[in-house]
């Protein structure tokens, strides 16, 4: 059918117009594989008469090369765009598709349903406000609709459609259906999903799709077009308080200063009180600029730039906020993540973390709980492993400005990325922040670093020698300590063995328990070092991030990586203790360099192969180094 | 307060972006097509900065083979809003002699886009390139990423692409690694014409029905745009009354039959169409998930 459009520009123009007003709907399709997600979109597109002619005829040939229908129109195809997709019938990566009818318009992220991309299921369920989520009539629930619809809840979306897909498979049977509406509307009662509708259907054939079904006359409730068109998501979030995250600072020349963000809550007008976040100065709104467009006010959803009456230091990543309505702001918070990557979470390891514009460093303190998807119960676990959902406590380097992920997603979501593979190995939502940070406050005290350090006549280091087992770092690191001894100097050596018999006795040899290991040291040597002291530290510390972790700890110059690079054929060689003899027969899992990985710096201050190099050789370069650059 | 309109919403996630690959890229350039979904991303680039320039210049990768009212829309439109235009040809290609006639689109694309637009990323050291491609085009471009990812070898891996969540982006990049961002992925084509009818975007004249010189081949319309379109036995150009929904290569971009002079004839006639605007492309045609090939090996 022809759409109905006037014949005179006036007639387009209010067609137009209507078309503009039409509100949209994003939502997903999820589910577990073959519960027929993709060929329910499929549908759609192709009921909604959104399909071209060039389309339908490219459908048609595929459909017989790839489809999984005996040579019928197979409408997954339309929307399994790769290659391998096609190949193998299954859905890889969540696909956009975009169609509309006379009450709304539609963008549908069709994402896969097998456990190991449960990720790209997140990535568009991150933006949805509404799901279907499909499940065979053969099955009824099972684990991925479990986990599907936790991430919904942990995503916060609040409105679920349950598509009992393949009801001619089980003779159209009502008691069926009722059966496993009842068990999904326990998992929703459970999950607090406050919104569900249930909905038997044939995708393939279009059952209660876009009309009823005359082969289940016992249904009477709506289609899935007819639910989709009708129901509220609205939230009201453009009611709650004015928030702008600083994406960029818009100074063209000395005359202009603007301030540049997507309003993420609220609404804002000109001569309106905010507050720069986390400085907490105020100042008076004086241009709000939409485009090149001058403007009286802007709500939520709007790309705006702002001016302010004052002059005050705003950089990106500061939050504009309602004055009277401030924004959380901690260093410490509760939060939800669910992990994305191969490589399990460690606690104590730092990530990068990224919320709106702010780019910070987040170590998971505590892993609360692990959270079973099967039973929603909540289990002890060390770690996170690929497409786990956990509970922790995280801790920045500084302040984050956010909001609860409850209260907004743009102010309360946030990522982990690997700081060396830059993946991004989890998705967080912030729940609440933990009053630690303010509640401990700093002591300020009168004798600091600088005073000491003048007291001792030497700049506070940590001489920190990585390297393999048998490398030659205590050996080194001894005759440096001792010919700073000789020299005068106040020193402390802190060795991996040694620490391990005290202070890290509780910890084994797993990759956690190594993190842990150094996080402890490198908060010992900080304090060494505030107290003035040449801290060197002998330990193998296999993993980039961790030695990265220690040097952020520390302030610019203070850390001096030393890459003891003796090549692991000579450590083994030497072997001064019989660890390789063991670990090679098997009876020393994780050991560095056989079991487990060694990272080499890729910059470090100084590199010794004592190999080629004795050991009286490379202390004296260390101690040529500290003379060079002031230490001592 | 009402909620903001469909196309605003649109405008308002593109900017967001523009502003985002601002912030966050040391060295990022604006892959400028000349077509309409590159005259809209310019003004959004251009309203995103505002009263500031967009902080980054404009590249076309010019395989010398565009219509001739393209290239001088393109320098017209540099001159009149004063932006930094880098024009990028493959050296190369042209030394080798190659072009879409005797070579055909595959190679001719190959080697005067995919290969040009890399030497080009390379000579500037770009980490980012913007692009103008929209979801709604075609399906591998459903599946991607508003940042997406490409190695140091500039190859997209459509199987194992970052998470994307919210509007939080992962920007990180290692050595010699760069980003393809498409701030236009959820805008459709109705949607590009309705925001241009909107904000009067000025466009290249090719899409309003004119009478323009053409030979029929393989079921497309083609365009004499110059001498160098070698005419086949007994083929004389005709003059009919054609426009163009998508603008590319002219020897390789099908015409169609239309009498659509102003924008809202194009909209209307779009509203009525049976078919894709791809469709006029010969080089989505050349194999089954060519797209996906392209976009792996580097096309943008």
């Amino acid at each position: 059918m022809a759409p109905a459009f006037g014949d005179t520009d006036a007639d387009l123009d209010s067609l137009l117009h209507a078309q503009a007003d039409k509100p949209t709907l994003r939502f997903i399709t999820c589910g577990s594989v073959d519960d027929g997600k993709s060929t329910l979109v499929g549908r759609l597109l192709y009921d909604s008469k959104l399909l071209f002619d060039d389309q339908l005829t490219a459908l048609e040939a595929e459909s017989k090369a790839y489809g999984t229908t005996g040579g019928d129109l197979d409408f997954a195809l339309l929307v399994d765009g790769l290659q391998a997709e096609r190949e193998q019938g299954i859905t890889i990566d969540v696909a956009y598709r975009f169609f509309a009818t006379q009450k709304r318009r539609f963008i549908v992220a069709d994402t896969p349903g097998h456990e190991q991309y449960t990720r790209n299921m997140a990535t568009g369920a991150s933006n949805a406000e509404l799901a279907v989520i499909l499940v065979d009539a053969r099955k009824g629930i099972v684990t991925q609709t479990r986990r599907h619809s936790y991430i919904l809840a942990l995503f916060g979306i609040r409105h679920v459609v349950l598509a009992v897909n393949k009801m001619d498979l089980v003779g159209f049977d009502a008691d069926r259906f009722a059966a496993i509406a009842k068990d999904y509307g326990e998992l929703a009662r459970r999950l607090e999903i406050p919104h569900v509708q249930c909905v038997p259907v044939v995708a393939r054939d279009g059952d209660n799709i876009f009309i009823g079904s005359s082969r289940m006359p016992w249904y009477d409730g709506p289609t899935i077009i007819d639910y989709l068109e009708s129901v509220d998501v609205a939230r009201d979030l453009a009611r709650r308080p004015f928030r702008l995250p600083v994406q960029w600072v818009n100074r063209p020349n000395a005359d202009f200063r603007g301030y540049s963000g997507r309003i993420a809550g609220g609404s804002v007008s000109v001569g309106e009180e905010v507050a720069v976040h986390p400085s907490g100065r105020r100042s008076k709104v004086t241009r709000i600029l939409d485009g090149d467009r001058d403007v009286r006010e802007a709500a939520r959803g709007q790309s705006v730039t702002l001016t302010l009456a004052d002059e005050i230091d705003i950089s990106r990543g500061n939050v504009l906020a309602a004055a009277d309505a401030p924004p959380l702001i901690a260093d410490q918070f509760a939060a939800h993540l669910l992990w994305f990557d191969e490589a399990p979470m460690l606690p104590g390891r730092r990530y990068v973390m990224k919320s709106g514009g702010q780019t910070l460093s987040a170590v998971i303190s505590t892993l609360k709980y692990r959270m079973s998807v099967d039973t929603l119960e909540h289990q002890a676990a060390a770690t996170l492993k690929l497409n786990e959902i956990g509970s922790v406590n995280l801790a920045l380097d500084r302040p984050l400005v956010c909001d609860a992920y409850r209260d907004g997603r743009e102010m309360g979501g946030f990522v982990l990325i690997d700081a060396f593979s830059h993946r991004t190995v989890a998705a967080g939502t912030i729940d609440f922040a933990l009053r630690r940070a303010t509640n401990i406050a700093w002591q300020e005290l009168d004798i600091d670093k600088a005073l000491r350090s003048r007291l001792k006549h030497q700049r506070p280091c940590v001489l920190w020698f990585t390297g393999l087992s048998g490398a030659g770092k205590s050996t080194v690191a001894n005759l440096v300590d001792k010919e700073l001894c000789a020299l005068g100097r106040h020193t402390y050596l802190l060795d991996g063995d040694n620490i391990r018999h005290g202070l890290n006795r509780d910890l084994g040899f797993t990759v956690e328990a190594r993190v842990e290991n150094i996080r402890r040291v490198a908060e010992v040597s900080r304090l060494f070092v505030d107290a003035g002291l040449i801290v060197l530290v002998s330990l193998i510390s296999p993993f980039r991030a961790e030695r990265q972790m220690a040097r952020a700890l520390l302030e610019p110059g203070e850390f001096v990586e030393i890459h003891v690079a003796t090549p692991l054929a000579e450590c083994e060689r030497r072997d001064p203790k019989g660890l390789y003899r063991r670990a090679r027969a098997g009876e020393i899992p994780n050991f560095t360099g056989i079991g487990s990985p060694y990272e080499p710096p890729e910059a470090p201050e100084i590199r010794l192969d004592t190999s080629s190099l004795p050991a009286e050789g490379a202390a004296e370069r260390v101690i040529a180094y500290l003379k060079r650059g002031g230490y001592v | 307060m009402p909620s903001i309109s469909h196309l605003q919403q649109l405008e308002s996630e593109s900017i967001h972006i523009l502003r985002e690959v601002a912030a966050e890229f040391r060295k990022p350039v604006m892959l400028y097509s000349i077509g309409k979904d590159s005259s809209v991303l310019l003004h959004l680039a251009m309203k995103a900065f505002h009263p500031g320039k967009p902080p980054f210049p404009l590249l076309h990768i010019d395989t010398t083979w565009k219509f001739r009212e393209m290239i001088a829309f393109r320098d017209r439109r540099a001159r009149e809003l004063g932006l930094d235009l880098l024009v990028h040809v493959n050296a190369e290609g042209i030394a080798r002699g190659i072009n879409p006639i005797t070579h055909g689109s595959a190679l001719h694309t190959d080697v005067m886009k995919t290969q040009a637009l890399k030497q080009a990323l390379d000579t500037h050291g770009f980490d980012a390139a913007i692009g103008g491609a929209r979801r709604d085009e075609e399906k591998s471009r459903a599946k991607e990423r508003i940042f997406s990812h490409r190695s140091a070898a500039h190859r997209w891996d459509a199987k194992n692409q970052r998470p994307e969540l919210w509007s939080v982006y992962n920007t990180l990049l290692g050595p010699g690694e760069s980003m393809r961002v498409f701030p236009l992925s959820n805008w459709t084509e109705l949607d590009i014409w309705h925001y241009i009818h909107l904000e009067k975007i000025p466009v290249v004249p090719l899409y309003f029905a004119a009478s323009r010189p053409v030979v029929e081949r393989e079921g497309a319309l083609i365009m004499v745009d110059d001498e160098r379109l070698p005419l086949r036995p007994n083929e004389r150009p005709q003059w009919r009354t054609v426009r163009f929904r998508t603008l590319g290569c002219y020897p390789l971009t099908g015409a169609v039959l239309s009498n659509a002079a102003t924008l809202p004839d194009i909209i209307r006639e779009m509203l009525a169409a049976r078919s894709s605007e791809r469709q006029g492309r010969m080089i989505d045609r050349d194999q089954a998930a060519s797209m996906e090939k392209k976009k792996e090996e580097g096309y943008f």
